[in-house]
């Protein structure tokens, strides 16, 4: 079975945190998953799961019929500190993946132009990453899992740090990253309009449990080509934040 | 702000952008910043100098405690040319830097892999860390004669002085740096496809690099500070044998120099391993 499949995942952490509670959510491929839910509800770490950082105490996760125990090539991860390497100028750090899997240097290169391009980033590929600004250190660090193999791309919480004119810039990039690669996504988030924006699934959850599964259709608007200030002042873009705003705060009470 | 007009040197008037006044003012800031260090520095310098030439001068203090600089500066030449107890100043100059660098390499040669491996293993650093904090406070003049009588009184056991008091210091920032790694930055390499051994040649050693440098920076110091005691060890040539040699008749001018020396060195090598920090790891406190 191709896509995310998550069955009965529980996780719970040595401190005995009850991380996760009895997960099961079914996502399919090329789809464009975003998380959503306050702090401390158990994102983060159905993310680092699914990436296989964490080992789950029961249930399972697979992706493309394989089960995850571990990290792998098939799902790369943009954090939100970006994590990229300072040693490395930026065209060096795009290409990271491919240099630790052996592809000659030429190609690396070719493939590296050719994102950096993509991303918007080819006037500063001889920069050093510390030299960037937030919004495009965060570019790089898109542009650098968009030079693995990686069929699934996991982002946590990738645009939290950025300003809302820079964040809505981002959104919209991944958005046109998503369309032209057609890779499967998983976006966290704890943004309600981003979440609205972006998701073909939303999944919202709440201490450690998915309270609900939605299927937004305002990414399709996008894809039709509405703006993207369209959408989020359309009245019922609205009232499908208010709706999952009341949820959130209620899940908190 | 509006772009005002400037008189130019031929006389006639220009519009310029107001941002052009800002911009050159960024650049003098920046530039007066460099050079504000720099020149706290020399003023820190130079009032030390002018405290001791007018303490010296004015006769507060006798010359036998404090002799005043002119005269160390002509012991200087007189040591330069002459020498002092057999040997020219740059030959005891040169004893000491190659005691001291000997050991400083062996002691990076060994420190830094000891330090890696107590950093990605547990087993590794439960039998090393005992024997390395129960070592490390220990006064080198404490086990000084322990090395005598295992090692004897040549070259090997002066340098075996210096290197134990380097090793310390760099074992332990080299462990620092390894077990800081951040988290996301190996995770990040793993999900992009690295395997153990890419995750430590590609991440770890990178990530640990300016903590291994800093921990040879202090190990230097800590190595010119243990000198004297190395060459308290029958020692015929070096600048601690020159000092303790010139104690022994109350020749503090030549104590002076001597010091003066040792300080001059360590703060040239201190200087080019700085530089070479900020060349190797340029991105230290910026990310």
């Amino acid at each position: 079975m191709s896509g995310l499949a998550i069955n009965n995942l529980t996780v719970q952490y040595p401190n005995a945190t009850l991380a996760l509670d009895n997960l099961n959510l079914v996502l399919p491929e090329q789809s464009f998953c975003v998380v959503l839910g306050a702090s401390g509800c158990g994102k983060s770490t159905l993310l680092n799961t699914i990436a296989g950082f964490v080992s789950a105490t029961s249930g399972s996760v697979s992706f493309d019929g394989q089960t995850i125990t571990k990290p792998g090539i098939d799902r790369a991860v943009v954090f939100q500190d970006h994590a990229l390497f300072p040693w490395l100028n930026v065209a060096e750090n795009i290409s990271f993946a491919g240099k630790l899997a052996g592809i000659k240097p030429k190609d690396c290169e070719q493939n590296t132009q050719k994102i950096l391009q993509w991303v918007g980033l080819d006037n500063i590929a001889n920069h050093s990453v510390w030299e960037l600004s937030g919004g495009m250190q965060q570019r790089v660090g898109i542009a650098r899992v968009l030079a693995s193999k990686a069929k699934m791309l996991l982002l946590d919480e990738p645009f939290a740090a950025l300003d809302a004119f820079m964040r809505e810039s981002m959104q919209e990039l991944l958005l046109t990253i998503w369309q032209e690669s057609q890779r499967q996504i998983l976006l966290i988030s704890h943004d309600i309009e981003e979440a609205l924006f972006l998701a073909t699934d939303l999944v919202v959850m709440g201490n450690g449990k998915i309270l609900h599964h939605y299927q937004p259709k305002f990414n399709e608007h996008w894809q039709q080509g509405h703006s993207t200030r369209e959408i989020k002042s359309d009245s019922e873009f609205i009232v499908w934040r208010e709706r999952l705003f009341n949820q959130i705060v209620a899940c908190r009470a | 702000m509006s772009n005002p007009m400037i008189q130019t040197p031929d006389g006639t008037s220009k519009r310029v952008l107001a941002s052009h006044f800002s911009t050159q003012f960024m650049m003098q800031k920046k530039l007066f910043t460099r050079h504000h260090s720099l020149l706290w520095g020399a003023i820190s310098i130079l009032v030390t100098g002018a405290i001791w030439w007018a303490v010296t001068t004015l006769g507060a203090v006798p010359s036998l405690y404090l002799p005043a600089p002119d005269i160390v500066w002509k012991q200087l030449l007189k040591v330069a040319t002459e020498g002092y107890m057999s040997a020219s100043l740059w030959q005891h100059t040169f004893a000491s830097l190659g005691r001291v660098l000997i050991a400083l390499f062996a002691a990076i040669l060994i420190g830094v892999p000891i330090g890696i491996l107590m950093g990605t293993n547990r087993t590794i650093k439960a039998i090393f860390d005992p024997l390395l904090e129960f070592y490390r406070p220990i006064p080198p003049l404490a086990y000084l004669p322990l090395l005598v009588i295992w090692l004897g009184i040549g070259e090997v056991t002066k340098i075996t002085l210096i290197f134990l008091a380097i090793l310390a210091p760099i074992i332990i920032s080299t462990l620092q740096g390894i077990s800081t790694v951040s988290k996301s930055r190996q995770f990040a390499a793993l999900s992009l496809g690295a395997t153990r051994s890419q995750l430590l040649w590609h991440v770890t050693l990178p990530s640990a690099l300016p903590h291994i440098l800093i921990g040879i920076r202090i190990g230097l110091g800590v190595g010119w500070s243990t000198l004297v005691a190395a060459e308290l060890i029958a020692a015929t040539k070096g600048l601690g044998f020159m000092i303790q040699s010139a104690a022994q008749f109350l020749a503090t001018d030549i104590v002076i120099l001597g010091i003066m020396v040792i300080a001059m060195i360590a703060f040239a090598l201190e200087m080019v391993l700085r530089k070479i920090q900020t060349n190797l790891a340029p991105w230290y406190g910026k990310y």
